[in-house]
């Protein structure tokens, strides 16, 4: 499926505001959305994320504030669902209708035809799905038929809410490879998702948000960079090693067999202990501590 | 904007036929016809000549008022399909995609207002064929006859398939003022069967209201199609309304369900 269409519009949202009787679900928002980069909306459950990206795909009237696709809201684009491919999580499918029969459906308004959903099935990996009723469907084929009905019109803008929610390991593999595609083509991309972990290896760019409120936007690099990295450590001198790491001050979590240290780079860890003669069997450099940052951000961590 | 709405047109009219539903109803529709076009036409041809058993309605007025079944009992059919294409969207949650590929909810109303008119034909056609080729058959060998080249009865053949569009359109249009299936569902069962026959028993029984009685949603149907099999058993005072101002109640309440819709159930923010 060669994408031939233009670079994804920018979606800016500014000072975007959602109150639900008192409860304010969504408090002067603002971030902006880059084409050929794949963005991860991120926070915890009920941090306003949906309704978020229900204001900005006009499903949702905002208290205050705007959201714009390119130039315009959605709602003002002559056809919408040929600039942006959404994917809501609360949306749902009629079980008695079959795969093709939902993207036949909606086909007519994304100006395409009966060959397109075909291709689109096959694409999916429900080719031979698709002439069974969607109530018979796992949460996973749901997710690819929500997938496919996002990208009926080859929209140069993709929305997907929490995509990854009931794929197997091997689907979010695919779905990485798909939203890197996309980016790479120009299109703008944009996931949300209640675990950085998650969409870690897929993301450019981080919007965090936490009670409604942006708490943090930038590359993912740049997120990393405020993060402690980790490292793992096992010695069978259990005694000596715990002794090592309170003669250096160093935090550390038991894990399995040996230690976490927090904030001490790998060959730091191992310098020391070779000057103490400590017998190691493994020093492993874990990366930065991501999701404790985002837990820290968005106040998960106690 | 002309394109957005021959595409929603397209898309509502896939809709209503890409799930079992409309064939499931129409099938219980003309079967029920059926059955209910053969009991009234027995009691209408094997009633005694004369006494307090004998037939309310003979010759050309027994045939119409017979005929008259499609609009007269069956209209509950056309109001539930045309109530599905609003409610079965909010029920299955498919009304945000919905959403998202037609913003313009006024366009969406009234695309799915407009596509559920083959839907209607259809089930006034299929009703019509239903009743007829149960009844005619007992009204011509042991009746006054069938009476289906008499042009009174031909009008209330057509206008029965005629008010069965309507009553689509109406359900449609109800559909959006109460979204909720399963409430939906019952206050149609409620109203047709039970609140609206005794509403208009308890009106036309006062001259002060039987005015009123006539502005009925059933009650002005039977005036659009020239024939009240409610009226006529009911005592044979069946004031009922000109063709003309009947088709004018229809189109209104219609609208006016259609209007609320827009600016209630539309016009909030979708869950």
């Amino acid at each position: 499926m060669a994408y031939r269409g233009n670079a994804g519009p920018t979606l800016s949202v500014a000072g975007l505001s959602k109150t639900f009787g008192t409860i304010r679900a969504v408090d002067e928002l603002s971030f902006d959305v880059r084409p050929g980069a794949v963005t991860g909306f991120l926070g915890p459950n009920g941090a306003g994320k949906t309704t978020t990206l229900r204001m900005l795909l006009g499903l949702t009237r905002p208290t205050g504030g705007r959201a714009l696709v390119g130039d315009r809201p959605y709602a003002e684009h002559p056809t919408p669902a040929r600039v942006v491919g959404a994917a809501i999580e609360s949306s749902g499918f009629h079980p008695g209708r079959t795969g093709l029969g939902h993207l036949g459906v909606y086909a007519a308004q994304a100006g395409v035809d009966r060959t397109r959903c075909h291709e689109l099935l096959e694409f999916v990996g429900l080719a031979a799905a698709g002439n069974r009723r969607v109530g018979g469907y796992s949460l996973g084929m749901r997710q690819r038929l929500a997938l496919a009905t996002a990208l009926l019109g080859d929209p140069p803008a993709i929305v997907l809410d929490e995509p990854a929610n009931g794929l197997d390991p091997e689907g979010i593999v695919w779905l990485r490879q798909l939203l890197r595609a996309f980016a790479a083509q120009g299109r703008t991309v944009l996931i949300s998702s209640h675990v950085l972990s998650e969409v870690q290896h897929t993301v450019d760019d981080v919007v965090i948000i936490a009670e409604g409120r942006l708490v943090h936007a930038s590359s993912l690099a740049e997120l990393a960079s405020t993060a402690a990295p980790e490292t793992y450590i096992e010695s069978p001198a259990e005694q000596a090693l715990a002794d090592l790491c309170r003669e250096r001050g160093w935090a550390t979590r038991p894990d399995g067999a040996g230690l976490v240290l927090t904030g001490v780079p790998a060959a730091e860890a191992g310098a020391a202990a070779y000057a103490a003669r400590l017998e190691l069997h493994q020093l492993v450099s874990r990366g930065t501590g991501l999701e404790d940052v985002f837990l820290r951000l968005t106040g998960g961590a106690s | 904007m002309k394109g957005s709405m021959r595409a929603a047109l397209v898309a509502e009219y896939r809709k209503l036929v890409s799930t079992r539903m409309w064939w499931l109803l129409l099938l219980v529709l003309a079967g029920y016809l059926a059955f209910i076009g053969v009991v009234m036409a027995s009691s209408f041809v094997f009633a005694p000549e004369e006494g307090s058993g004998a037939a309310p309605l003979e010759g050309a007025a027994a045939a119409r008022a017979i005929y008259g079944l499609t609009n007269a009992v069956g209209y509950v059919f056309p109001l539930v399909i045309g109530s599905l294409a609003i409610t079965a969207e909010f029920r299955h949650q498919t009304i945000t995609e919905t959403l998202l590929v037609e913003p313009r909810r006024g366009v969406l109303l009234t695309a799915k207002l407009l596509a559920t008119v083959p839907i209607g034909l259809l089930y006034g056609v299929v009703g019509t064929v239903a009743v007829v080729g149960a009844s005619a058959p007992l009204l011509a060998g042991w009746g006054d006859g069938a009476y289906l080249g008499d042009g009174s009865v031909v009008r209330v053949l057509v206008l029965g398939v005629l008010v069965t569009v309507l009553w689509t359109m109406i359900g449609v249009a109800f559909g959006s003022v109460v979204p909720n299936q399963v409430a939906a569902i019952v206050v149609i069962l409620a109203f047709t069967q039970f609140v609206e026959p005794i509403a208009r028993l308890a009106l036309g029984s006062f001259d002060g209201t039987e005015g009123v009685a006539r502005f009925l949603p059933g009650a002005a149907a039977d005036g659009l199609i020239g024939s009240s099999l409610f009226g006529e058993l009911a005592g044979g005072s069946s004031a009922l309304l000109s063709r003309p101002a009947a088709l004018a109640v229809l189109l209104s309440y219609t609208v006016v369900l259609a209007l609320v819709g827009r600016f209630t159930t539309l016009r909030r923010d979708v869950p």
